[in-house]
């Protein structure tokens, strides 16, 4: 069965949890966005977060990992069991209401869960097809800090 | 000259993001660490046919457009962080050897009621390879501290 076909509106997924450490926290926003919340402790308390916190891309790729890494263990589990691979992962062609609802502060754990919420054939791709799915991250207190709808295409024939 | 505060911004205002060129070792050092999928590791091996060659993870180009706007003009600016972002597309691979360049449009300034010393300005926001081609787009609100509200 293709990745298109082996999935159903509803499948409920939990990728897994990453704790985001300063050091960590910093060296991302080096790279790729050295605002000062996001690059230094002190600063961070003057502004709108009140302390160092990750940038939004940041938690976004951490998101990123812990699905590729839960897909590629659930691909292992099933060859174990001898039973069919389930989806793989293809390229992505966006997504849509991505929220970062609060801030991912230094020692925030965050939890991340997805639930497929669309799947439809793609009309400009001949078989293939582009599956929907809703991610939530959660903080070790049980609240949401990140949101998004992501679509990715999967072979349909 | 001052920060770019809130009231600096205009509808149809276009202002220019900072320009990055891409090596294929920073695709694959980003890749190993957040998106370690074989096509955006190694040359040898499509995302099953759609696409071909080495690409740069979606996200690493998100965080690269990033580094451009703060380079571009949001370091010069009161910006106090964004709320998310409403849409993305990735319409066309990213390579090694890329150079991206784009811009950001104003598509509408509203204050904040909740927080009258903070306005939000929502953009479009396109990023361009050396052909010309746009690779990715996306539209999002990012917060200024306003003037009026400015204690500093």
């Amino acid at each position: 069965m293709t990745g298109f076909n082996a999935v159903s509106i509803d499948d409920r997924f939990e990728f897994g949890a990453h704790r985001f450490t300063a050091e960590e926290i910093k060296r991302f926003a080096g790279l790729y966005d050295p605002q000062p919340f996001h690059t230094d402790e002190e600063a961070a308390r003057n502004t709108l977060f009140g302390a160092l916190c990750a940038s939004g891309w940041h938690t976004s790729a951490v998101m990123m990992r812990l699905m590729v890494d839960y897909f590629r263990r659930a691909a292992v589990d099933a060859q174990a069991r001898g039973e069919p691979a389930p989806p793989a992962l293809g390229p992505s062609p966006g997504f849509d209401n991505l929220r970062w609802m609060r801030p991912v502060f230094v020692g925030d754990e965050i939890s991340f869960t997805g639930r497929i919420t669309d799947k439809r054939l793609s009309q400009s791709r001949p078989g293939w097809g582009i599956v929907s799915m809703d991610v939530v991250g959660t903080n070790q207190k049980g609240e949401p800090v990140f949101s998004y709808t992501g679509h990715v295409f999967m072979r349909s024939e | 000259m001052s920060k770019r505060h809130f009231e600096d911004f205009n509808v149809g205002d276009r202002l220019p993001l900072g320009s990055r060129r891409v090596t294929r070792a920073e695709i694959i050092a980003f890749a190993s660490e957040f998106d370690p999928q074989p096509f955006h590791l190694d040359e040898q091996t499509g995302p099953d046919g759609l696409v071909t060659g080495l690409l740069a993870s979606g996200w690493h180009v998100g965080a690269l457009f990033m580094n451009m706007l703060c380079t571009g003009f949001l370091l010069d600016s009161t910006s106090m962080g964004s709320p998310g972002i409403e849409m993305l597309k990735w319409q066309h691979p990213v390579r090694s050897d890329d150079t991206l360049t784009g811009f950001s449009t104003v598509l509408e300034t509203r204050t904040s009621k909740s927080r009258p010393d903070i306005g939000i300005v929502r953009f479009r926001h396109e990023v361009l390879n050396q052909a010309g081609e746009t690779v990715m787009w996306l539209e999002n609100p990012i917060m200024f501290r306003r003037r009026e509200g400015d204690s500093a």
